[in-house]
């Protein structure tokens, strides 16, 4: 049974591709293409203006190079910048219109829309290439007045919430994969809890590559009107190809006046084969503006896929009171590299935040772990915990921790703690002295590793996530 | 700059006789860092504390060359109650070496230029260092001798100089199972000076290094030094840092673990007030089996301060059973104090035990009011817990004569 686990995983299984119709923009990155992706999506005169006036600024922007993971060359101009599957022309009003092919591909990912809709509860916005496929649970949602679309529908139907918070958090200013993504954005999740409304259930996203040669470029917003909450969950997936595809999303939380946002990410893109060929470039923008009171914000992060993974999950702690928290895992084996951590910015008065992070490498992979914990003068009273915790597994692979610390408030505490070790023998003779192979033993002591983290997960992608952690290392003992 | 630059270098190469090797090779150094200029805060190195600006808005005019009149050594400089040996520099000229505790046979002193012992590619301050140092000397400790008495280098600026530019370098070689005790002391009497200084030591088998650095003299200075220490196997660095009196001082270290068993220590206290910006950067590379390395800083950080850690573990594939501890804190007793940290672990070799810690905040009020309540004020009950906190860093110096005076001389209380 384990074997055929495995070896059914040593194989990506999310690696096929679906034969689908698709539209695409012309290649390459131009003004053209990018009033093409607007035309096709009937946006309005001042969002391509903005996408202009981002790509303008592109133009003079550089691509950053300081990071651990070095990568060749990315040619923007062999790349598309819109794919979509022909049916989509017109979007499907219901699950029923979709493409039946569609629905298949995402039940072999292990998401079947419908059955979910029935079953789990768990609303699902689902991203195929670069549109937004369909949106289970809708009634529900819309009933306790949350807005849960794809951002396209957002901008035709909610222009003023999307107009007032897009770019907010993430301003078209930013650096160069922000603004790339600004200036294409094609399609992503959209989510507005109005005030006082604690949302039912958690949302969900589901990304997936499929079309060669294209870009991802998603862009979710996710509002928290006063004492709101809400739950979002993330997970992704790509088809094995040798290329690199590059995947350069941007997600901006902002969270008003006591309420919290709760975003959880099962990263699981194509890592590429066992030499390294082929794989996602993630390199995505994510940062959370807890601009009310009280208001806090949490972001969960299991990271196991991808060639190269570069991000940096941060908050901005404007309001007083505010929480910020940092949770993640990150597992790379094979030639996989992450360069991942987070930001803390303080500038409230009382603010708190914490940082929990496990890296754990194998193979021949590379792992950074690089954070800024950011006390400005006037955040009186604030306090930081930080925890980054680095397992190795072999002396082929890496494991480095580039923690920045800024300290300018004198009523402020900031800890910080970093340790890198191996499995011990000790801990590995225990397990096996009952019974435990090698592998199950050291599958043991990963997950007891990663749990103070694995346990901030929601239920169901707990169980899922677990699995992974397990999966992501399997061959790598021995 | 430039033209400064090469105009003063031609004034140097006059005044001093230079081999014609020598000048090319010194040209070449030259010709670097007029390339690279001041690091600034674009240098990731640089980035708590921008050398460039602090050149460009203290110092007017720099001027790269100063004559070197000798000047008379004031004994009232030295240090009272120990015995101890002497290298005097006054305003970058030495100007007195004097080992009479020593056997003369069991340390030799070289003063000829030597180019394989220049250090390539480290930044361009030591380019600059390279390029226009006038004299250079090496100091070698013969095999099984232990240097009786400690070394005092003092490092005297007089009020004669201003806007200059002062490169001192000086090596230490340490063959095997030799050891020595060196106190850097700097007495600064000028102001608006930019000093870079490099040292490099190479300690082979079994030798021990134990090196304290003393900057506790309110000065207006702005200085660079540079360690470097390559550590042979079962050798033993030791480092202590008090880095108090100039206005902006750079201090970095770096060591490299080549042998087995070898081993680094490097202790550091900022004790900081009035507009000061200080920093100690180090980066211990393990690059073989067994070796270990320990690092504390702390900070006290007074009105308008700003105080930077950089501190860099890696840790080749190849080292395996590395121990590599890090630790920095801080207390910052002002509003408008800043403290800067970046503890980074690289490493490659799975079988190591590598920590950091790094912990930041106000003065525990608890502990104030515990004391208070015994009677003492809050003035004194503040003293009390600072005094503590340094105590601490000096207590880990393992030489009992050299910590008594560091005591003494930074007012602790034990």
């Amino acid at each position: 049974m384990r074997d055929k686990q495995v070896q059914d995983l040593k194989e990506y299984k999310y690696g096929f591709s679906t034969d689908i119709d698709t539209i695409k923009a012309p290649k390459g990155l131009s003004e053209d293409v990018i009033k093409f992706i607007s035309n096709i999506k009937k946006e309005p005169k001042w969002l391509l203006e903005w996408r202009l006036k981002a790509y303008n600024r592109l133009k003079v922007l550089k691509e950053p190079d300081w990071q651990k993971p070095k990568y060749p060359k990315i040619d923007y101009q062999d790349l598309y910048y819109y794919s979509a599957p022909k049916s989509f022309k017109e979007k499907p009003k219901n699950l029923d219109e979709l493409d039946p092919k569609l629905l298949e591909t995402y039940k072999k990912l292990g998401i079947p829309l419908q059955e979910q809709k029935r079953l789990n509860g768990i609303a699902v916005d689902a991203v195929f290439d670069s549109v937004s496929v369909a949106t289970t649970f809708k009634d529900t949602l819309t009933k306790q007045g949350i807005i849960f679309c794809s951002i396209s529908e957002a901008i035709q139907k909610h222009p003023d919430l999307v107009k007032k918070y897009l770019g907010s958090v993430i301003p078209i200013t930013d650096h160069y994969f922000a603004t790339l993504n600004s200036a294409v954005f094609t399609d992503g999740s959209f989510v507005y809890v109005p005030p006082g409304v604690r949302c039912p259930m958690e949302l969900s996203t589901y990304f997936r590559i499929n079309a060669s040669d294209t870009g991802q470029f998603e862009r979710t917003l996710i509002i928290a009107d006063k004492g709101s909450y809400v739950s979002y969950l993330e997970g992704c997936t790509a088809p094995m190809r040798d290329e690199n595809q590059l995947h350069a999303a941007n997600v901006e939380l902002v969270a008003l006046d006591d309420a919290e946002i709760k975003y959880s990410t099962v990263q699981n893109w194509y890592p590429g084969d066992k030499d390294g060929k082929g794989g996602i470039y993630n390199f995505v923008t994510k940062r959370g503006l807890c601009q009310g009171k009280n208001s806090k914000i949490s972001w969960t992060q299991v990271e196991t896929g991808s060639a190269i993974t570069w991000k940096y999950p941060s908050c901005i702690l404007k309001g007083d009171n505010s929480i910020g928290e940092f949770y993640s895992i990150a597992i790379t084996n094979n030639h996989q590299k992450a360069d991942t951590g987070t930001k803390m910015i303080h500038i409230g008065k009382n603010t708190k935040s914490k940082i929990i992070s496990k890296g754990i490498s194998a193979g021949y992979s590379d792992m950074t772990y690089r954070g800024l914990v950011d006390i400005s003068k006037n955040a009186e009273n604030s306090s930081n915990y930080t925890q980054c915790d680095s397992l190795l597994m072999g002396n082929k692979c890496g494991a480095h921790t580039v923690p920045y610390i800024k300290n300018k408030n004198s009523d402020s505490n900031i800890a910080h703690e970093a340790t890198t070790s191996k499995i011990s023998e000790d801990q590995l003779h225990y397990c096996q002295q009952r019974g435990l192979n090698t592998e199950d033993a050291v599958g043991l002591i990963v997950n007891g590793f990663c749990k103070e983290v694995l346990q901030q997960l929601p239920m169901e992608f707990a169980v899922e996530a677990q699995k992974l952690v397990g999966i992501s290392l399997e061959g790598s003992v021995g | 700059m430039e033209k400064q630059l090469r105009t003063d270098f031609k004034k140097i190469i006059e005044s001093s006789n230079f081999s014609e090797k020598e000048i090319i090779t010194k040209e070449k150094y030259l010709n670097k860092f007029i390339q690279n200029g001041f690091p600034g805060k674009k240098n990731e190195d640089w980035k708590f504390l921008d050398l460039n600006q602090a050149i460009k808005s203290n110092i007017e005019n720099l001027d790269y060359f100063n004559e070197n009149l000798p000047n008379e050594v004031d004994p009232k400089i030295y240090v009272d109650g120990l015995e101890h040996n002497k290298i005097v520099f006054i305003n970058g000229r030495i100007e007195k070496i004097d080992f009479k505790y020593e056997e003369s046979d069991k340390l030799e002193i070289k003063d000829q230029f030597d180019s394989d012992s220049l250090l390539n590619d480290v930044n361009s301050l030591v380019d600059l260092n390279s390029a226009l140092t006038n004299k250079y000397y090496k100091f070698q400790v013969k095999k099984h001798y232990t240097v009786k008495k400690p070394v005092i280098i003092y490092s005297l600026t007089t009020s004669k100089i201003s806007s200059k530019n002062i490169n001192i370098r000086l090596d230490f070689d340490l063959e095997s199972n030799s050891s020595i005790k060196i106190i850097d002391y700097s007495i600064d009497k000028s102001e608006n000076n930019f000093v870079n200084i490099v040292y490099n030591f190479n300690l082979e088998k079994d030798a021990i290094l134990k090196k304290y650095k003393l900057d506790k003299e309110e000065n207006n200075n702005i200085k660079y030094s540079y360690n470097n220490i390559n550590l042979d196997t079962n050798s033993v660095a030791e480092n202590f840092i008090l880095s108090s009196g100039s206005r902006f001082i750079k201090n970095e270290i770096n060591c490299n673990l080549n042998g087995k068993y070898s081993s680094a220590f490097v202790n550091g206290i900022f004790n900081l007030d009035n507009n000061k910006n200080h920093e100690i950067r180090t980066s211990i590379n393990h690059l073989n089996e067994n070796t270990k390395s320990y690092q504390l800083i702390k900070s006290v950080l007074g009105e308008n301060t700003k105080s930077a850690y950089q501190g860099k573990i890696f840790v080749k594939s190849n080292a395996q059973k590395t121990d590599g501890y890090q630790l920095s804190k801080a207390i910052l007793l002002s509003d408008n104090s800043e403290f800067n940290a970046k503890p980074e672990l690289e490493i490659y070799a799975d079988d190591v035990k590598c920590s950091h810690g790094s912990a930041s905040g106000s003065l525990n009020q608890e502990s104030i009011f515990y004391i208070m309540s015994r009677g003492l004020n809050y003035k004194e009950a503040k003293e009390l817990l600072i005094n503590g906190f340094l105590l601490d860093v000096v207590e880990k110096i393992t030489d009992n004569e050299i910590k008594n005076l560091i005591k003494n001389i930074m007012g602790l209380k034990e």
